[in-house]
């Protein structure tokens, strides 16, 4: 018996939660559990972690464009049941890991991956890995810009990245299509942002009866969005100058749309980790406050995370992060040696700027 | 033939990366909505500008999260994903998965779905994406009843808790994240069903600093794996690592010549607390002074482990921008002994929901909240002590909130015989 709308209630089922965890493991994992020694990098892509016991266990890391469909899936779970005993795995940043209990396994399910060119091995070390996104266009309704779209459009530049070793740490991407950041925008190395740059509509009209106006005018942080009465109708009215285009007005009433083609643009930040390695984690800095959003292959984006990431890896001191690497430099010779032009409106003026700012005489001359 | 001319989108076909367009395309043989999600992807790239609409509560009965309503603002034009909902699937801790198991939530996907994911979605779950509203039901009955899972959190819910994949793979997780992720998750099922919460609240567990997870960044409750005793060494691995035996950092940075591996360049002049030294024999640590930051471990796996001593460091209050500004999380535990059923973490962990689901405004994060109200008034709450391991340096201004209590005699005083003393 299936699901009765008659009655809904009948044998309901609520509150059960994830399936767990110990069903999906390999065996090899299950039974080394908590007792790995160390792991290698054989080659970019493939890992070898060796247990206690002696057991190896071999990983094939490969790409995955995060939308998938259950058709692409499904070869990968063909692959999984061939050679990984039907186990497979994903990784934090949408990498797909296909793992082998021994050596001789390894090459057979590489050969078999190989010949599907959805699924690129790569992604290990000190390298570009997959990049973390959202929805974008197929499938949000706030965002400033296409999120899969730019991510395809940067990886295909970035590729040899992803493939080879060659950078002076990892360098993680991350790409929010607007300022809710569902991607871990705001602590990446390199970041692509969706920016609205137009203040929201307000749609007179609607907005007292779609919207509740106590909160759209209490979502807005600075304070611009204040009750007004027009044409007769209960509505708000926006102070332009004050709007700092978070978008939060829209997401508490549909009212207030701010998207528009022409002022949405995307803003590049760099610097940000997680990791707590040698330095804290920081956050990503603005350094290029608006490119321009051009479909279908964003050409102005990709060749600024290029330049950035190609100047970071011909300066940069191995193991040195992209932050770590401009915070010994300096932000100034950063601007320089990326010969990106530095604007008034990477200065914060925020909440908490004043703790950008420099105090003290020394700095670099530029 | 295709539904709709895509010139735009068919320029993401090229190119070395996976095509998520080709995919969607092939899965569109046998979906045909998704010609429609395809032609209206087309006129966003045309129009830069999305055509969904926005939101729109649905759900399934007795639950107020895990289905997000998606609508398509042209449903003449696209009739086929008019309606095109999302629906979030708790995953297993670690992300691993049967080949079977998947096999099912595909299959039913496929039949009551347009087919269409995300493995997975920014806080973890699996998310379906494209369903109608008819289907919500049929699809949370199947999930429960035919693949014993659940789903996931959305709205001011607690989301998904997420974890790294701690010691199932990893000679470095000093918690059991998998567990603690799988025990959260299933100790505040309600919370994490039906919206009481101010605004979103995310929990995450890294099984170490390196933290996989990004729980300092994303959570507003971070557990993160760490220990209180020695790094253990092997002096005759370390040796191995400085006579070229073995390749620094496992081999990660194999695909530049480097040159010959310097420990004392590499390690011990990069330890950021400078408690590390060299001298051609042997490594010594001064684990008093380290922080473990885990650099020396990562670049010397084979020869240097976290200590026996473990537990997690718990950290409070992380968020993207919005509203009020990102946040890091900040350290409030330095360390916590983390053995199920983890009964210490979850009082504490309960003191900062009940403190925050009083005060919070709404959509305010926690980490907001303790920026509107101070530190003082959040350990007052949670029953902590402030340690000088909480702050990066003590305040620099001395606008001290005192309390009555805390000032010799009090707050009431006696005028008259104040001006006694002082005539006005």
């Amino acid at each position: 018996m299936g699901y009765d709308p008659k009655n809904p209630m009948k044998d309901r089922i609520t509150d059960i939660g994830p399936r767990h965890y110990d069903e999906f493991m390999p065996p090899v994992l299950k039974k080394n559990f908590g007792k790995w020694l160390y792991h290698e990098i054989l080659e970019p892509g493939v890992l070898m972690h060796k247990a206690e016991s002696g057991d190896e266990v071999y990983t094939v890391r490969v790409a995955a464009a995060r939308l998938m469909s259950v058709e692409l899936i499904r070869d990968a779970l063909n692959i999984a049941d061939k050679h990984c005993g039907g186990y497979i795995r994903w990784t934090t940043r949408n990498n797909i890991e296909f793992m082998v209990d021994d050596k001789s396994k390894l090459e057979p399910l590489k050969a078999d991956l190989k010949a599907n060119p959805m699924f690129p091995i790569g992604g290990t070390g000190a390298g570009v890995t997959n990049i973390v996104h959202t929805q974008g266009w197929v499938h949000c309704h706030t965002p400033a810009i296409d999120a899969s779209g730019i991510v395809k459009s940067v990886m295909d530049e970035l590729f040899k990245h992803f493939q080879s070793m060659d950078l002076p740490a990892q360098v993680r991407i991350a790409l929010a299509c607007c300022l809710n950041m569902c991607g871990a925008v705001h602590c990446s190395d390199i970041a692509i942002l969706g920016f609205h740059r137009k203040p929201p509509f307000v749609q007179h009209d609607l907005i007292s009866s779609i919207c509740e106006l106590p909160l759209a005018i209490a979502a807005c942080p600075t304070g611009a969005i204040k009750p007004a009465t027009v044409e007769g109708k209960k509505s708000v009215s926006v102070n332009a100058e004050r709007c700092m285009f978070c978008g939060n007005c829209y997401t508490m009433c549909p009212a207030m749309p701010l998207m528009d083609a022409e002022g949405d643009c995307v803003v590049i930040m760099v610097g940000g980790k997680i990791s707590n390695r040698i330095s804290a984690p920081k956050f990503s800095k603005v350094v290029i406050p608006a490119l321009p959003s051009n479909p279908p292959r964003w050409p102005e984006v990709v060749a600024a995370v290029k330049n950035i990431l190609e100047t970071y890896a011909k300066n940069a001191n191995k193991y040195e992060r992209v932050g770590e690497w401009a915070e010994r430099i300096g932000w100034e010779s950063f601007f320089e040696k990326c010969n990106i032009p530095f604007d008034v409106k990477t200065i914060d003026d925020y909440t908490l700027a004043y703790n950008t700012l420099r105090t003290t005489t020394q700095f670099k001359f530029s | 033939m295709a539904k709709f001319e895509t010139p735009l989108i068919n320029e993401l076909e090229k190119g070395p990366w996976p095509s998520f367009v080709a995919d969607i395309r092939r899965q569109a043989k046998t979906k045909p909505e998704l010609e429609d999600l395809l032609g209206q992807l087309e006129l966003s790239y045309k129009d830069k500008e999305t055509h969904w609409k926005h939101g729109g509560i649905v759900g399934v009965f007795g639950y107020g999260g895990g289905v997000i309503g998606r609508y398509s603002d042209m449903p003449e034009k696209f009739p086929g994903i008019a309606h095109f909902h999302t629906v979030r699937v708790n995953q297993p801790s670690g992300l691993y998965y049967s080949s079977a198991y998947l096999r099912q939530i595909l299959d039913m996907w496929e039949r009551r779905g347009s087919g269409l994911t995300n493995f997975h979605g920014s806080t973890g779950d699996m998310v379906l994406l494209g369903t109608q509203t008819a289907q919500l039901e049929e699809i949370f009955w199947e999930l429960t009843h035919d693949m014993q899972t659940d789903l996931g959190g959305s709205g001011g819910n607690l989301r998904t808790p997420s974890c790294c994949l701690g010691m199932s793979r990893c000679e470095w997780s000093c918690v059991d994240a998998q567990a603690i992720c799988h025990d959260m998750t299933m100790t505040y099922q309600d919370e994490l069903h039906r919206p009481a919460f101010p605004y979103k609240f995310k929990i995450k567990v890294s099984g170490c600093p390196n933290d996989c997870v990004a729980a300092i960044a994303r959570s507003d409750f971070a557990i993160i794996g760490t220990w209180k005793d020695d790094i253990r060494i092997d002096q005759a691995a370390v040796q191995a690592y400085v006579n070229g035996e073995f390749k620094p950092n496992a081999g990660a940075h194999a695909g530049r010549d480097w040159g010959k591996f310097d420990i004392v360049k590499e390690v011990i002049n990069l330890c950021p607390t400078k408690c590390m030294s060299w001298d051609g024999k042997a490594l010594k640590i001064n684990n008093k002074e380290c922080t473990r930051c885990m650099h020396c471990i990562n670049v010397m796996p084979r020869a240097l482990r976290p200590g026996l001593d473990r537990g997690a460091s718990i950290l409070c209050g992380a968020k993207a921008p919005i509203l009020e500004g990102q946040r890091l999380a900040t350290l409030i535990v330095p360390f916590i002994k983390m053995e199920p059923p983890y009964d210490e973490c979850k009082e504490l962990l309960n003191k900062v929901l009940d403190w925050w689901m009083e005060h919070g405004k709404n959509r305010e994060r926690v980490g907001e909240l303790i920026g509107r109200m101070g530190m003082r008034e959040f350990l007052k709450a949670v029953e902590l002590d402030a340690i000088p391991q909480m702050v990066k340096e003590p305040r620099s201004n001395p606008y001290i909130f005192w309390e009555e209590k805390d000032v010799p005699g009090g707050w009431t005083r006696d005028l008259a015989a104040f001006r006694k003393k002082h005539p006005l």
